[in-house]
């Protein structure tokens, strides 16, 4: 009886981890961990890689002795042994010797650190500037000296963040339009945001600065290596704070030369894009990409996320068209709609617009030319 | 005399004794109990967070009530759970350990405690107004304008903050008149357990502190509704300004959160190694100087804001400064276990776990001191692993300890002590696992506060959620434990542990009501 008992138990276990195993185990054995920062492709970058390494050491140092001695105690020391215990409480010189010897780690820890940060606050003698503007919820890249100008927002499809379709090997690391910058060169940034504070991140640039609506911060990086860095805002601005990644495309000079032209091409298409006469099904399909950037708040139906309203059947997605335009332009102070007259252009919002009136079961028929918006604008 | 001591004894009974209860053990044990009522409250809320992060993709929650979940999380653990849980200790043990009849202000006390209720009641709410925006999405730390945009879920944490802020300086204050006027003769500061003293301490820094968060957050709460611009550059304010104000308040909470539980190790290891507590006299220097650096290095949260470089060089001198004495501590600490005759009671292996545990959140504090490090860690998952060593691993490990070390004195009965042992064992496997691969994810550039994330981040996830859940459930045993020991088991003795010392462990298990009606002589 006891047998057949220990029996069923342990089929019972064993029936257990044949049900979780599998599903655990090979995600843990064929994972790839990583277990320290990224490889760095900036000195600055390297020289924090190469502080953290050292703090690290000294840190597991200090542990496996303190923490030996301890287990030793733990062994030796106890009542079960028979021992008696000692009576001493005091030992004036272990103690300053402990209190010394510490604060003299610090001090090696202090100075290679204070090198480092003078090195990362000096931003002088750049080659060139890019101002980074951080909005809810993508990143605007500014080139001044180039006049470049746009807009960089996540990529990533939503059916794949619903799990509706499998997940790409760039899952939330993607964007449409990646900054790009010439491998080395030392680029300052001036870093701001539009709304609420962000904070702009690459681990492997080894540069992290919070953009803070109403202020400039600065920085500098020069990148050694041509490659694709991804990154993240690492400072929480609200609801899709995990959803705007930044994508750094570090290329040659000569390869950032040409992309420089080519977008100065692009800006100058769009421009004229805007002064057109548009049809419906332009509108609309330019207009359900442009959505993606309402889709955060409104859902990709329309039918609203949590406190924000739905459009399928409101107020202003059916009711006069001034109105429409007038709230995306300018936006609605005090809440989360914000003005998004500066981020998109008259072609973007005259789509968008458009596709919102006609979509999510909303049959107003009304085409909204950019042309409108063009003028709604002054 | 005689009379007037029966007079007092009869004390209401029911619920009365409850609401209008003006006595520390009975408020020290609303105190404790509120506490372990919210470390549930706030534990549900952080498997809600580790089942979304179980897998890459949103699963169950929305990003905006994932924002909502982390928020509330650490409000409830910080002012909920492990707060009420040191002000409960306080309440218990203060009076028995100077030798004092009761707290020196025991109406007070009453007050102090029946605000929490009502506060937390606020705050639990919000989460009630999902359609008006729910609970503060903000972070625990409500920077602006990101508070500013919220609905009036922030507007209803302002006012329970208020309250839990109240609630905390008459606590504070009561202690310090208790701890200042009501030692038994002969009992002079430099006399008194450590548990007091690290009390007396943080006590002050809770003067100094909260006031300070009021005022933060009442500007928040101005700017929102009485159009002044204090934290918006659009009318001359600066939202970094809040930031300064905030932490010149939240670094000196993380020591309120961690000295009286550097009092209870230093009455616990002693107890245990049946050898005093070697170097009294530096503990109690090294307390006072943790307390006076904790309020000079607050923008050492704040490393990425764009400090001026000399700011930034201070701010990181005077956090590493910090790590001598903490590292005195933990080796007084060795030092008193060195030599000892241990033995390995719950309470023992919690101290332990806490000496070793907390060394850990300590070490990981030293790499965040370094600032150019710090431009990587912070933000990331490396700092959510750090602030758990300290505050999880450390903080509620040693309120642990305290538990089991003083719940026969409180019953009057023993607990079970195999129980505790599997609940000791299972708290730290789940808390390693869940707390441990945090430093990995963090260094690998996993920020915090994401509802989703990149691939290669899923494994460490998966490690941190399974280990949560062992974490989560292991706590059932100990409220189980708790309300057994309460019940009955054997009975303990006066002196409970056999290397028991102080004031305490002379009046019988339980104490009775009027703890020292007669002051006790200290040699």
């Amino acid at each position: 009886m006891r047998f057949v008992r220990s029996r069923s138990r342990r089929g019972l276990w064993s029936r257990l981890i044949a049900a979780v195993g599998p599903a655990l185990l090979p995600g843990l054995a064929a994972a790839d961990y990583k277990l320290n920062l990224p490889p760095p492709v900036t000195r600055i970058g390297s020289e924090i890689l190469k502080l953290h390494n050292i703090i690290m050491i000294i840190c597991a140092v200090i542990f496996v002795i303190v923490f030996g001695l301890m287990l030793y105690s733990i062994v030796m020391h106890r009542k079960s042994r028979g021992v008696k215990p000692a009576a001493f409480h005091d030992n004036a010189k272990l103690e300053v010797l402990w209190t010394v010897i510490p604060f003299l780690i610090l001090v090696g820890i202090a100075i290679p650190s204070t090198a480092t940060l003078i090195e990362m606050t000096d931003t002088a003698k750049s080659d060139m500037t890019i101002k980074i503007t951080g909005y809810q919820w993508r990143w605007q890249y500014d080139y001044p000296d180039h006049g470049v100008n746009f807009f960089s927002s996540l990529s990533t499809p939503r059916e794949q963040i619903e799990g509706k379709a499998d997940k790409g090997e760039n899952y939330l690391l993607e964007v449409d339009n990646p900054m790009v910058v010439p491998v080395g060169k030392k680029v300052r940034l001036l870093i701001t945001a539009n709304d609420v504070i962000h904070a702009w991140w690459v681990p492997e640039i080894g540069l992290k600065k919070d953009a803070i609506p109403g202020f400039l911060t600065d920085a500098w990086m020069t990148i050694d290596k041509p490659g694709v860095y991804r990154g993240q805002c690492a400072e929480l601005c609200g609801k899709d704070h995990g959803f705007m990644p930044i994508v750094v495309n570090a290329v040659t000079p000569e390869e950032f030369d040409k992309w420089v032209v080519a977008q100065k091409q692009q800006a100058a298409a769009a421009a004229a894009s805007a002064d057109k006469t548009w049809t419906m099904e332009e509108l609309m399909a330019r207009g359900k990409q442009v959505y993606q950037t309402c889709a955060a708040c409104h859902g990709a139906n329309g039918e609203g996320v949590g406190p924000f309203p739905k459009l399928a059947g409101s107020k202003i997605a059916t009711g006069p068209v001034d109105a429409h335009i007038d709230i995306v332009l300018n936006g609605k102070p005090g809440t989360a709609m914000q003005a998004f007259g500066a981020q998109l252009n008259d072609a973007d919002i005259a789509a968008v617009v458009t596709f919102e009136r006609n979509s999510f079961g909303n049959k107003t028929g009304d085409l909204v030319q950019p042309a409108q918006v063009k003028a709604a604008r002054k | 005399m005689a009379t007037a001591a029966h007079h007092h004894d009869e004390h209401p009974t029911g619920i009365s004794r409850w609401l209008f209860s003006t006595n520390h053990k009975d408020i020290g044990t609303l105190y404790l109990l509120f506490s372990l009522l919210m470390f549930f409250v706030g534990g549900v809320m952080a498997l809600v967070i580790r089942s979304e992060l179980f897998q890459p993709g949103l699963q169950i929650t929305n990003p905006h009530f994932f924002n909502q979940m982390t928020t509330m999380h650490a409000l409830v653990m910080i002012f909920g759970a492990v707060m009420p849980a040191f002000v409960g200790l306080a309440n218990w043990q203060l009076p028995l350990m100077i030798g004092a009849p009761d707290m020196a202000l025991p109406r007070l006390n009453n007050w102090s405690f029946w605000i929490l209720p009502f506060a937390f009641a606020l705050l639990l709410s919000t989460l009630f107004l999902q359609g008006a925006g729910g609970a503060p999405a903000t972070g625990w730390t409500m920077y602006p304008p990101l508070s500013i945009q919220g609905g009036i879920g922030v507007d209803l944490a302002i006012f329970s903050i208020h309250m839990m802020g109240i609630s905390s300086v008459l606590g504070a204050i009561n202690v310090i008149a208790t701890i200042l006027n009501m030692r038994a003769p002969g009992m002079t500061l430099l006399k008194m357990p450590m548990f007091a003293w690290t009390w007396l301490i943080t006590a002050f820094l809770l003067l100094l502190a909260m006031p300070v968060l009021a005022g933060a957050v009442t500007m928040v709460l101005t700017d929102r509704h009485f159009g002044t611009s204090f934290f918006d550059a659009a009318g001359g304010g600066d939202p970094v300004l809040f930031q300064h104000v905030f932490w010149f308040f939240g670094h000196p909470e993380v020591y309120i959160m961690i000295l009286p539980a550097f009092g209870i190790i230093s009455q616990v290891i002693p107890t245990f190694a049946r050898k005093p507590l070697f170097g009294y006299h530096s503990m109690v220097y090294a307390t006072a100087s943790i307390a006076f650096l904790s309020t000079v290095v607050w923008a050492h949260h704040m490393f990425t804001v764009g400090m001026p470089l000399a700011g930034e060089l201070f701010f990181m001198y005077a956090t590493m400064l910090i790590a001598v004495p903490t590292g005195v501590k933990i080796f007084n600490w060795i030092a008193t276990m060195w030599r000892g005759a241990m033995t390995f009671e719950t309470p023992m292996l919690f101290a332990i776990a806490f000496v070793f545990l907390f060394t850990i959140g300590g070490l990981s504090g030293l790499m965040v001191a370094v600032a150019p490090a710090d431009f990587q860690y912070h933000d990331t998952y490396f700092v959510v692993a750090h602030f758990h060593y300290v505050l999880v691993t450390g903080a509620v490990v040693a309120i642990f300890a305290g538990a089991y070390y003083w719940l026969p004195k409180w019953t009057g009965h023993m607990y079970n002590e195999k129980l505790g042992k599997w609940h000791f064992w299972l708290t730290m496997i789940g808390m390693n696992l869940t707390f441990f691969p945090m430093h990995f994810l963090g260094l690998a550039g996993m920020p915090r506060r994401i509802p989703d994330y990149a691939l290669q981040f899923t494994d460490f996830n998966q490690w941190a959620t399974i280990g949560a859940f062992i974490f989560g459930f292991s706590q059932l045993l100990f409220a189980y434990l708790v309300i057994q020991t309460i019940r009955g088991g054997k009975k303990a003795d006066s002196r409970v542990w056999e290397g028991a010392e102080g004031l305490e462990w002379t009046l019988p298990s339980p104490p009775p009501y009027h703890s020292f009606t007669t002051a006790p002589v200290v040699k």
